[in-house]
């Protein structure tokens, strides 16, 4: 793709219009710039909707949340381990969504036959259409029967680990949920990553090919680190999906509301978005100004994560053809 | 600015459906400006339609999710016969369903628990009066189990044993409290997993208080909408609860009784026999139970004799309570929204929705309907 | 892009001959079949995992005994990128199979063409008219503002940013990212209730909610694709005096045309699935409504979600309209591959 240059008679045309061209420039950069302010704009609006309906449940004691059934104390000893449990399900979900989109990635890129690569590609394209709701069911159904030996075997045998220790059935804990997370958003991430991969300056591939090398030492060579920022930059979508997913998890796990290391027991963690949805039906006053500062929180929490994500990229030069 | 584009759209059409409304309905009373701004967006999905005509036009609702599959029943029926009415009903939930009632988003609203005192004033206040509060639909709760050898059975349990079960305390199907109660059932060595509603709900409060009140010594947690006991296997809404129940053997949970299925049912004690779930015998309870204490002529709330030792009675049972004003605004809304609601509280309509296979809930008695039909007739424009 | 051995006669390279690595596999296939079974620990899912680590250990002896080092890296590596590979696909394969396979049962022409009116109890019939109506309004004003929006902000991150509003800008774009569905259902319904009042529902709201999802999406797919164009390319264009928004739209943009497609059509993807912000903002229906500026209106997600609550025959309803869903975006796809291909340039791969 670097080496095709467009057909000329674009150049002709765009040499022809050289003096309504100025302006042009000045109408295509104005909308430009007004749409990466309307960003600002949106996200300010949801930032200020959230804070004004949270700031009645951020400001409340212990004794107003009295009547909300479901908080026990204050604000933050309510949403604490909800947070929890929502790092903790995607990071379970990155952990294993990440080495297997970019093995898929390659696969469909650089190893796959160009035909079967093309099929690939759409497959995973259409996965990640299937509603949320699907997935939750699917993950329940499906991938909770397969997993559940293999977690009584962990709990048998490595039980003496925290981590693995007395395993309940039905599997309904933080493992199956991450496990289902990680499953969704293997096609977000593989998508933006796949693409990625395909733009890898066919010279470079060629180059370090000339040179002797595997195909392995190759792809170390040009492809991943060309394509880092993408695979980062597609971590972090499939990172914000991860935290914000509502139906599978709600489906996927026996909910509870502990801060512990136990990941194969059922009713000991919950994540905030799908605590949100299943409280929110049945709450009004307080409670729903409490369930919207949780939603405000996470809203940070990815804030946070994000400057993370960019501060470590940045401490390279991007790397990339528009520079 | 394509959002302030689709929000100038809209703003046209609720412009143009504000002159539709008013044209309708002549002179609007002085209604406040909630109830009046309520009143255009939903007045206006009547679009075109002769509003003259009796019984046509459009009503929304929306509350309780255990009503559904009656309220489908009951839309199908009510459409049936007044083919150019559009009634609508969004199972969004008992509490959303109160405030959209309330902040006047929808007509009518389903709710498993009555108004509290709160509420009610404010409900008063949109209704420009007169609340009513309708006890129409009527549903046994079941406690289901899943052992497979056994599901054809009902499992004799007493009310402390069913406590001792959820509380976490009776843990294994063979415990001396279950064999002795079930002395002609082999029960197998499994381990009983309790499993409970994790959401906020109508079904987990009535079974809750239902624990509280015939189990007060064993069941020491107070009544709740949301489940008291943590660390437990759980599932979001009566389908999540069926899920995990199927998905584990010695699981036990309580669920709307419509939809137990395949599954094994316990036969609950009351006073010294068992009885099964029935639409009978769940009727029967609400029958022997008094009116609650501020209840009114509207107001047909019900306090449910949680501890009966009645004969026949199924005591685990939950009332869902269909709200209504007294008066509404447009006289399109009153007429529907009563027509609706006397043909739920009809014969037909209650016993479409006692069918097995739509809701499986126990018709109102003919004292009950007099009462309701009584409140009804009180509904009017104006 | 296989690599010929390079014909230097002084230094001999000794490879495994091209049917090595099946035989390695059938082997391994055979000791863990054979071992297991001894075990008596013989599931598919144990025999997976177990013969792909014995393959993955022989072929990797295999190789640094035979050829040395490096190219048993190269080995293992392959091994590792298609176990992956196998890892992620299997599962989706069955999600894939699962909707498939159960949404069959009550899919068909009537069921594409017919609502939910008066249907109730253990009735079978019944479906999704309205439902598709609902998704293609929602989705599509999600789309009609989003894409414009997402493409334009894109434009202005790679091509007129610069300093601390463009790094400001990008960061927004990943916190954006991050808005969980249910929040951005929270914020329209909020917005339109301080606008027009709490009875207002359209499919209007619900579409709002899905641009917030969508619009992150959208940017972040088409930048990357943006930055992937090489500058030459841009150079190339100015130096033959073409005005910097005609290389934009021209060269840029046409370079970059297939991987935009496919990411619009991944973010279009994204949100059309999404149910908790519909159940918030545009409630659920039985009857058909066209009018996607007032009233409520039903939804494929929200649809699939309901009708799996209520249980029984509907639940088969709920593989079906979750099918139709899939349909739709395989309809959505192919467009979308139509459309990179008519207009992206010849060549490259």
């Amino acid at each position: 793709m670097a080496t095709t240059t467009p057909p000329q008679d674009q150049s002709r045309r765009g040499t022809g219009e050289r003096a309504p061209g100025r302006l042009g420039n000045v109408i295509f950069k104005g909308i430009s710039t007004t749409s990466g302010v309307m960003i600002l704009v949106t996200l300010a609006a949801v930032a200020i909707f959230l804070l004004y309906r949270a700031w009645p449940a951020l400001v409340a004691n212990a004794e107003e949340f009295a009547d909300v059934s479901f908080i026990e104390g204050n604000l933050w000893e309510w949403v604490a381990p909800l947070l929890f449990g929502t790092v903790l399900a995607a990071v379970i979900a990155l952990v294993v969504a990440m080495p297997l989109s970019i093995g898929i990635a390659l696969f469909i890129s650089h190893y796959a036959p160009r035909r079967l690569a093309q099929l690939l590609g759409y497959i995973i394209d259409l996965l990640a259409a299937i509603p949320s709701v699907i997935f939750g069911l699917w993950g329940f159904q499906w991938l909770r029967p397969l997993v559940e030996p293999l977690f009584a075997w962990l709990s048998s045998n490595l039980g003496f680990i925290p981590l693995f220790a007395d395993y309940t059935s039905p599997a309904r804990n933080i493992t199956t949920g991450g496990l289902v997370l990680a499953i969704m958003i293997v096609p977000i991430i593989t998508a933006t990553i796949r693409e990625v991969f395909l733009q890898t300056p066919r010279l470079h591939e060629e180059a370090s090919l000339a040179l002797g090398s595997t195909r392995w030492e190759m792809i170390r060579q040009a492809v991943l680190p060309f394509g880092r920022s993408g695979i980062i930059s597609a971590a972090m979508l499939g990172l914000g999906r991860a935290l914000g997913e509502t139906m599978a998890i709600l489906i996927v796990l026996s909910p509870g509301y502990a801060i512990n290391f136990f990941l194969l027991q059922a009713g000991q963690h919950n994540t905030i978005a799908a605590n949100i949805a299943l409280h929110f039906p049945e709450s009004s006053g307080i409670a729903v100004d409490a369930l919207i500062a949780s939603g405000l929180i996470l809203f940070a929490v990815t804030f946070g994560v994000n400057m993370l994500a960019r501060w470590i990229i940045n401490r390279r030069a991007e790397f990339s053809g528009a520079n | 600015m394509k959002l302030a584009t689709g929000r100038r759209m809209a703003g046209i059409t609720a412009i143009s459906a504000l002159a539709l409304t008013l044209a309708a309905c002549g002179s609007d009373s002085s209604a406040d400006d909630t109830t009046d701004s309520g009143d255009t967006g939903s007045s206006e999905e009547t679009g075109g339609e002769d509003m003259g005509a009796e019984l046509s036009g459009t009503v929304a609702g929306s509350g309780a999710s255990s009503q559904e599959n009656a309220v489908q029943g009951w839309l199908a029926g009510f459409m049936e016969a007044n083919p150019g009415a559009t009634v609508t009903y969004d199972p969004t939930g008992s509490g959303t369903g109160r405030e959209q009632f309330i902040n006047g988003t929808v007509q009518f609203a389903g709710s498993d628990a009555a108004l509290d005192g709160e509420e009610l004033a404010a409900a008063q206040e949109r209704c420009g009066g007169t609340v009513i509060e309708a006890p129409l639909y009527i549903s046994p709760i079941a406690v289901v189990y899943n052992i497979p050898d056994l599901n054809d059975t009902n499992i004799n349990l007493g009310p402390d044993t069913i406590a001792g079960i959820f509380a976490g305390e009776i843990t294994n199907w063979n415990d001396p409290a279950i064999v002795e109660a079930n002395p002609d059932i082999e029960l197998p060595d499994l381990e009983i997993v309790p499993v409970n509603r994790s959401d906020d709900s109508g079904t987990t409060e009535n079974f809750t208080e239902y624990l509280a009140a015939a189990a007060p010594e064993v069941w020491t947690h107070e009544p709740s909408g949301l489940w008291p006991v943590e660390g437990t296997q759980s599932g979001a809404q009566t389908s999540g609860v069926l899920g995990v129940v199927e998905a584990a053997e010695g699981t036990i949970a309580y669920v709307d009784a419509s939809r137990v299925g395949e599954l094994g049912s316990v036969a609950v004690g009351v006073g010294d026999e068992f009885v099964p779930f029935s639409p009978e015998a769940a009727a029967n309870v609400v029958d022997v139970s008094p009116a609650a204490a501020d209840a009114t002529d509207t107001i047909l709330t019900i306090d449910l004799a949680r501890d009966t030792q009645e004969s026949g009675a199924y005591p685990i049972v939950l009332v869902s309570y269909s709200l209504a004003c007294g008066t509404y605004d447009s006289e399109e809304h009153a007429s529907l929204v009563q027509g609706y609601l006397t043909y739920v509280a009809s014969e037909e309509g209650q016993n479409r929705a006692a069918q097995p296979d739509v809701a499986g809930s126990a018709p109102i008695s003919d004292g009950m309907r007099e009462r309701v039909n009584a409140a009804l007739e009180t509904i009017s424009a104006g | 892009m296989s690599v010929a051995a390079p014909p230097v006669p002084t230094r001999t390279y000794r490879r495994l001959p091209a049917w090595a690595p099946y035989a390695v596999l059938v082997a391994s296939l055979a000791v863990t079949a054979g071992v297991l079974t001894a075990l008596n620990g013989f599931t598919i899912a144990s025999m997976f995992f177990v013969s792909a680590i014995v393959y993955a250990v022989a072929i990797t002896a295999t190789s640094t005994a035979v050829e040395g080092r490096r190219w048993a890296t190269d080995r293992l590596a392959t091994t590792l990128v298609t176990f992956a590979f196998l890892l992620a696909v299997i599962p989706l394969i069955s999600l894939l199979w699962i909707v498939i396979g159960d949404g069959v049962e009550r899919f068909g022409p009537t069921f594409l063409t017919t609502d939910m009116v008066g249907i109730f109890g253990s009735m079978v019939e019944g479906g999704v008219a309205h439902a598709i109506v609902g998704t293609v309004y929602v989705t599509g004003i999600a789309g009609l503002i989003s894409v414009p929006l997402g493409i334009f902000t894109a434009i202005y991150l790679v091509e007129y940013g610069r300093g601390p509003i463009k790094r400001g800008i990008t960061l927004l774009v990943d916190v954006m990212t991050g808005i969980p569905s249910i929040v951005a259902g929270l914020f329209a319904y909020t917005m339109f209730l301080v606008i027009f009042g709490p009875a207002y529902k359209a499919a209007l709201i619900g579409g709002i909610a899905l641009a917030v999802l969508m619009t992150p999406y959208v940017i972040r797919s088409v930048e990357e694709m943006l930055k992937l164009v090489p500058n030459e390319l841009r150079e190339a264009s100015y130096a033959l005096g073409v005005p910097k928004w005609l290389t934009i739209v021209k060269v840029v943009l046409r370079t970059a045309v297939a991987g935009i497609t496919s990411g619009i059509m991944i973010a279009t993807a994204r949100v059309i699935g999404e149910t908790a912000p519909l159940l918030v903002t545009v409630g659920t229906i039985q009857a058909m409504n066209w009018n996607p500026f007032d009233g409520r209106i039903e939804t494929l997600p929200v649809y699939v979600f309901r009708q799996y609550a209520q249980g029984g025959p509907a639940a088969d309803r709920a593989w079906a309209a979750a099918l139709t869903l899939l349909l739709i975006v395989m309809l959505l796809n192919l467009i979308g591959r139509l459309v990179s291909k008519f207009f992206s340039p010849k060549g490259g791969r």
